[in-house]
């Protein structure tokens, strides 16, 4: 896309010149993207450090693992959420609110139900993490890939069918769930959701490598999905490879919902506040500023999140129930300025 | 392929779509694979009535016995017919009011699902899609917080309180949506229930409740006996209201002008059949459980095959909710024997399935 300029333009340039328009716009996102690094910076130090003086070196260590799994499952769920959100064409369409997070709970269920607990008992608790992601990628892939492609990206239909869906996966999981004897069901208790206060460290480890991985996996990605924003039917016209690039994107998305999911128990409405205020904050439409945007965007917020819980709140409620709550009344409002209705 | 945009000017108060409506002689005839197919052709809607009330009304009574027979104690389906006395004590303590109580609940919620998308004009508006249910629940909540001891007609009188208002705040939000097709109005319910929900789950952690939270929003059978379920008689006498008011319902369903042209009162009407739903999702809720989809799906299924007049699809669409639930609730206590999977669970899975076929053919525009 090339601009007219006012300046002159020096015939040996064979490139564009930037206009005035665009660098300002790059340095907003610069600015953008350097406040948020320092807003969690500050949020990290804060949650490690708060009150010092007191705070023995285990519970120094306790808060070192539990800021790794904020910042592991916030990040992963902001990435998966801008990445979702392009496929569908829509900011109002997270993997949580499509029913991603329960449809991992149904399958860590069915794979203890399918093999027994003694089996999985045997295993450690990283093969049985990646196990149950790569179940999720297999399923993920093929039930909202085909839903994509039934719903023809109309929005209020896609979102409709995402939540029922998310009503299905957690009533076939509760159901799957009642089928399971008491230690079977302790078992997937376990693998399911690491307790977030007592973090295990190799799971950590393990999470902290493939969600690294699949974030190094959008670099390639990121081109592509650009392209996405112009609405699928044009981005096929330009050469985009449609196929390849919604199917890997969507396994890289259950591999992102399976680390966060994993951490921290399923949040629906996590991924929608983080991408749609990272969208905010970075203030433009290109995916490699986006994507570190949401990634900062959902360790502030996890982190923050947690602190206020546990300091102001003293422990009042769980971070998942708050931020359904928020979640849920900045979704509706949301849907009516979206739809315009 | 988005969902057909409505073309009639309609007053601001209602601004719901709704299907035109056709005389029941031309309605065409959708046989659908989840219900028995009726065998008669395409006759005139008078005519084909007994059969399906009756093929209904046995199916319900066969499916009531199973229930009565099947359990953990020694009464088997031929001993339904004839116990002794120690059998009868299992049945009248047990079994009985399990039975009655399911049927009561299935026939209410399909009932007031019915009445709710007859009168906002929206085939996909039910208690369970428009926050009535979570509303209930959520007074529900309230009434153990604020009154801990309280039986169970308090925390009825307070549920159907709560779900008044949530039903009203519904409407409220309804109003507010200009350009309202039928899926975004059951999205924007979704969503609504979605955080009355939330709230409720927020307190009922602060108050420590969330085992028995658990007990409100999923309908189970285990717990109803003998002295825990007759408030939900009280459904009857709603469900007659309900029947005497059916007409004018349908009328309210096409906007307050027309209504009022018609001479109905168009606010009480409505109020009436606020109230009408808000009382049996409410019973539901706090006897029995919550029981997603249903007032959604069956309703819907009824009308595909026998059209939209109300006064004539309400007895069926309540037989046919009352044999849904006892069908889930068999296929609960049989799938696991001898231990038992709450029916919600059950008729949350096929619910969810139902739904999805529908809205992708509401999307196609073949149901408006």
């Amino acid at each position: 896309m090339t601009v007219a300029t006012t300046r002159p333009v020096d015939d040996t340039a064979a490139v564009p010149v930037e206009t005035d328009f665009e660098r300002a716009r790059r340095r907003r996102v610069r600015t953008g993207l350097l406040v948020l690094a320092a807003v969690a910076v500050a949020a990290v130090a804060i949650y490690q450090f708060w009150d010092l003086s007191n705070a023995s070196s285990y519970a120094l260590d306790l808060r070192r693992r539990q800021l790794l799994t904020l910042v592991i499952a916030g990040a992963s769920c902001g990435v998966s959420a801008i990445l979702f959100q392009t496929l569908a064409g829509s900011p109002l369409l997270t993997p949580g609110v499509m029913g991603f997070d329960a449809l991992y709970v149904l399958l860590g269920t069915l794979i203890v139900l399918l093999f027994g607990s003694d089996t999985l008992a045997g295993m450690s608790p990283v093969t049985t993490t990646v196990m149950n992601a790569g179940a999720l990628c297999v399923f993920g892939v093929l039930i909202f890939g085909l839903l994509l492609k039934v719903s023809g990206r109309n929005l209020v239909v896609m979102v409709l069918i995402g939540m029922v869906c998310s009503a299905l996966f957690s009533s076939l999981g509760s159901f799957a769930s009642r089928m399971l004897s008491p230690t079977d069901f302790l078992t997937v208790q376990d693998i399911m959701f690491a307790s977030f206060s007592t973090a295990d460290e190799s799971v950590l480890m393990v999470t902290a490598l493939l969600t690294a991985a699949a974030i190094a996996c959008c670099i390639p990605l990121v081109r592509y999905l650009d392209l996405l924003n112009l609405g699928a039917e044009r981005a096929i016209g330009l050469g985009l490879p449609d196929r390849v690039v919604v199917g890997s994107t969507l396994a890289l998305i259950t591999v992102l919902v399976a680390s966060s999911t994993a951490l921290v128990g399923p949040m629906t409405f996590l991924g929608l506040i983080v991408a749609n205020v990272a969208r905010q904050v970075v203030g433009t439409p290109r995916h490699g500023p986006l994507l570190l945007g949401a990634l900062l965007v959902g360790a502030i917020a996890t982190v923050l999140g947690q602190l206020l819980v546990s300091r102001v709140l003293d422990f009042a409620a769980p971070l998942s129930v708050v931020i359904n709550l928020v979640g849920g009344a900045y979704f509706i409002f949301l849907l009516m300025r979206r739809v315009r209705l | 392929m988005s969902s057909p945009a409505s073309t009639a000017a309609r007053s601001q108060e209602y601004p719901a779509e709704r299907p035109e409506e056709r005389p029941e002689e031309y309605q065409e005839e959708h046989p659908h694979d989840h219900v028995q197919e009726n065998s008669g052709g395409p006759a005139s809607g008078r005519r084909r009535r007994p059969p399906v009330v009756a093929i209904a009304a046995v199916t319900v009574v066969a499916l009531s016995v199973l229930s009565l027979g099947v359990g953990v104690a020694g009464v088997g389906p031929l001993d339904v017919f004839s116990p002794d006395a120690a059998q009868w004590e299992i049945l009248r303590i047990s079994r009985i009011p399990r039975l009655v109580a399911l049927l009561l609940a299935g026939a209410a919620m399909a009932v007031a699902g019915l009445i709710m998308q007859r009168i906002t004009g929206n085939r996909f508006v039910s208690p369970s899609t428009s926050g009535t249910v979570e509303a209930a629940v959520l007074g529900v909540i309230a009434c153990a917080v604020l009154v801990p001891s309280a039986g169970l007609l308090p925390q009825i009188g307070f549920a159907i309180g709560a779900a008044v208002l949530g039903t009203i705040g519904f409407l409220c939000l309804l109003q507010t949506l200009r350009r309202a097709d039928t899926l975004t109005v059951a999205l924007v319910g979704m969503m609504y229930g979605g955080v009355l929900g939330a709230i409720g789950a927020y307190l009922a952690y602060q108050a420590d409740l969330m085992q028995m939270l658990e007990l409100w929003t999923t309908g189970a059978g285990s717990s109803l006996r003998e002295g825990t379920y007759e408030p939900l008689y009280l459904v009857l006498a709603v469900g007659a209201i309900g029947y005497l008011f059916a007409d004018r319902f349908t009328v309210v369903g096409m906007g307050e002008d027309v209504a009022t042209n018609l001479g109905v009162k168009y606010r009480s009407v409505l109020y009436v059949g606020l109230v009408v739903v808000s009382m049996m999702a409410a019973l539901v809720v706090v006897v029995v459980g919550a029981i997603p989809f249903l007032g959604l799906i069956v309703p819907n299924i009824v009308s595909m095959m026998l059209g939209d007049n109300v006064r004539r699809v309400l007895p069926i669409t309540a037989l046919a909710g009352a044999g849904f639930v006892v069908a889930c609730d068999l296929l609960g206590r049989l799938v696991r024997y001898p231990y038992e999977v709450p029916f919600a669970t059950i008729a949350g899975i096929i619910g969810a399935a139902v739904f999805i076929v529908l809205i992708l053919r509401a999307a196609r525009g073949d149901l408006r």
